[in-house]
């Protein structure tokens, strides 16, 4: 753990709250369409998680996927265009937020289906493994996600085939509206990890640093060959599970408990605290974090629309069949 | 030429493509060792690929799926195994959500070379959650290529062309096929995927039939040649992308059709084929498109009652009979 690499994690968390808050501003001015998850509160993971990876491993992400998209070095623009649903968008406006990739740096995408992504993570994990790459890959998912029988089955299937994958639980304490203690009869879903024979541990998914190491630890152990593990980040959304919902669920008390232990707010603290970086020096990455978002939302709101046309392409690859009698 | 099974043609085929590409694997439950898969269908081949490339999985139908959507996204061609056709709702969403869709949600970022190979079909009093035809179902959903081979032939052939193919396919087989037998070349060859066939040329009425049912049409058309009756029957091989050219022309030749499938009749394939001769042949229909499936139940188990409620080749003659 350096200076550079806690200044650059700093950097990387403030983009993505700036990015996620202009984007719900954006969509309750009614200028997205669609449904939006915002990562707000969370980036203490996403950026902790991915700081500990090389630039070709794979991740897999989630409904709420933002956060993980910039975390692992993707593109502003190509992610605003998408969100507007515009040509230049990182899926040509065909997915929206919740399917945005960019597989040339590993993103193999958000994903709509709660639990969808650990089956395919383990896809990734196995290719690398039988071409023997040395890439690793990282799923995220929530707490909603560990009951989904997909869990169960790719935790197992990854232990007994060894696959170099790492399993990231963003406990967040709710699934949608429904709290931990009413969906699980388990206080840490990391004991879960026990029953795959693979190591699980519980952290403070606020602290970036205790992310990028524990993660590290178990990406290392990955790439060496040892097989799977299970890391539950126990953390916070700030608000509702969509943009729009009111998250009157959770009460005000457990809300103003977790604002006070906001990871982008507890890092500068430290920082400063430790002389690594100084109020001058965040302001500067706050203003160069606003200017790039801005110049990304103009972008896509400057780029073209797909013609209507376009939807009937991409349905599959490199081959057409006549549309002789349609 | 050689004669062999539909177990040996697929055997073969896979055989072929695991041993001249290296990123070709299968994944499945007991298709390794020893075992080589409920139906036999891969026994020897762990013998030779070993446990890298024939990969015995537990009995997780998402975690198998998934893995060949995660793997062929990444640079590998998986041939899955889904052991039989009905297990399809333990494992819908990695193939209607994700392979199916994955290309086209990420604006062509990905390609998905996957094939699953599944084996559905009634006769042998399996009963109704291992007997089925869902060929319908994979049609439905946009992304996918739905194949059902017949033959020996055929099933070589399209199989080879699958695995090579860079979309997802679904690869139906016929539990009770796996023992007919057929012609197939020695040496290379592959068939086109999106191409029907004529399996046997005719004027007086066209049977488009699926699976089994083109050997019970073939059988009910030479009965019927005695009587005067000229059949042709046309095995449409690729479900999507269907062939409707070759359909089309039989059409205009012959004027009437009795389509035939396996499945349940309600919803099934013939509801499309038919209204697509409906909007691209209607003038030359001499009377409504017929169609003969399955009965509207689950499949039954007393052979009694499950030949009852599946086609067979009296029931196609008599179709035809009523038609003519």
């Amino acid at each position: 753990m350096t200076e550079d690499k806690l200044k650059s994690m700093l950097y990387k968390m403030i983009k993505i709250r700036y990015a996620e808050s202009k984007v719900a501003e954006l969509f309750l001015a009614g200028e997205i369409p669609g449904f939006l998850h915002s990562y707000v509160g969370q980036e203490a993971v996403a950026v902790g998680a991915c700081e500990a990876l090389r630039g070709n491993d794979y991740i897999t992400s989630t409904h709420r996927g933002h956060g993980h998209l910039i975390a692992k070095g993707g593109r502003m623009d190509g992610m605003f265009a998408e969100l507007f649903g515009k040509k230049t968008g990182y899926c040509k406006g065909k997915g929206g937020s919740m399917h945005i990739a960019d597989v040339s740096i590993g993103i193999l995408g958000a994903n709509g289906i709660v639990g969808a992504g650990l089956p395919i993570a383990n896809g990734a994990a196995l290719t690398s493994k039988m071409k023997n790459t040395g890439q690793v890959t990282l799923c995220f998912f929530g707490d909603g996600a560990a009951n989904q029988g997909t869990f169960h089955e790719s935790l197992n299937l990854a232990s007994v085939w060894k696959l170099p994958v790492v399993f990231i639980c963003e406990n967040n304490l709710y699934a949608m509206s429904t709290p931990c203690c009413e969906h699980m009869n388990i206080s840490n879903i990391c004991e879960r990890a026990k029953a795959y024979g693979i190591p699980g541990s519980t952290i403070d998914g606020n602290n970036v640093a205790e992310v990028y190491e524990e993660v590290s630890k178990a990406v290392e152990r990955a790439r060496s060959g040892d097989g799977p593990a299970l890391i539950e980040c126990k953390c916070f959304r700030k608000f509702g599970h969509f943009v729009g919902d009111p998250g009157d669920y959770r009460s005000k008390e457990q809300v103003e408990e977790w604002e006070k232990r906001d990871c982008i707010i507890g890092l500068k603290e430290n920082l400063i605290k430790s002389k690594i970086f100084n109020e001058k020096e965040i302001l500067h990455i706050e203003n160069e974090v606003k200017r790039e978002i801005d110049e990304a939302v103009n972008f896509a709101k400057e780029s073209s629309y797909p013609s209507p046309a376009d939807a009937m392409e991409d349905v599959y690859s490199d081959w057409n069949w006549g549309e002789e009698y349609r | 030429m050689r004669v062999i099974t539909y177990r040996e043609a697929i055997k073969e085929a896979l055989i072929e493509e695991l041993r001249s590409d290296p990123d070709v694997y299968l994944l499945g439950e007991d298709i390794g060792k020893k075992f080589g898969g409920t139906n036999k269908v891969t026994l020897g081949l762990w013998e030779e690929f070993g446990d890298e490339r024939i990969r015995c999985t537990p009995i997780s139908e998402s975690a198998i799926i998934g893995a060949a959507v995660g793997s062929a996204m990444t640079g590998m061609r998986p041939v899955a195994e889904l052991m039989f056709i009905d297990f399809l709702g333990v494992c819908l969403d990695q193939i209607m959500n994700q392979a199916a869709k994955l290309r086209y949600m990420t604006g062509g970022q990905v390609s998905m070379p996957l094939v699953i190979r599944t084996p559905g079909g009634a006769g042998r009093s399996s009963a109704a959650q291992h007997a089925q035809s869902l060929e319908a179902i994979f049609c439905h959903i946009p992304g996918l290529i739905v194949i059902q081979p017949a033959t020996p032939y055929d099933a070589k052939g399209l199989l080879k062309e699958a695995v090579r193919n860079n979309n997802p396919v679904i690869f139906i087989e016929h539990k009770m096929l796996y023992n007919t037998k057929g012609e197939v070349p020695e040496g290379e060859y592959t068939i086109p995927i999106g191409k029907a066939d004529i399996k046997r040329e005719g004027k007086d009425i066209t049977v488009i039939a699926t699976s089994r049912m083109v050997n019970f049409s073939l059988e009910a058309a030479r009965q019927l040649e005695n009587e005067g009756i000229s059949v042709e029957i046309i095995d449409p091989r690729t479900l999507v992308p269907l062939d409707e050219k070759t359909i089309i022309e039989s059409v205009k030749k012959t004027g009437k059709v009795l389509i035939v499938h396996e499945s349940v009749e309600r919803c099934g394939i013939a509801a499309e084929i038919g209204q697509i001769i409906n909007e691209n042949a209607f003038d030359y229909l001499d009377m409504p498109v017929r169609r003969l499936g399955a009965k509207n139940t689950p499949v039954p188990f007393a052979p009694i009652l499950e030949n009852f409620v599946i086609p067979d080749a009296k029931k196609i003659y008599e179709r035809i009979k009523s038609m003519l």
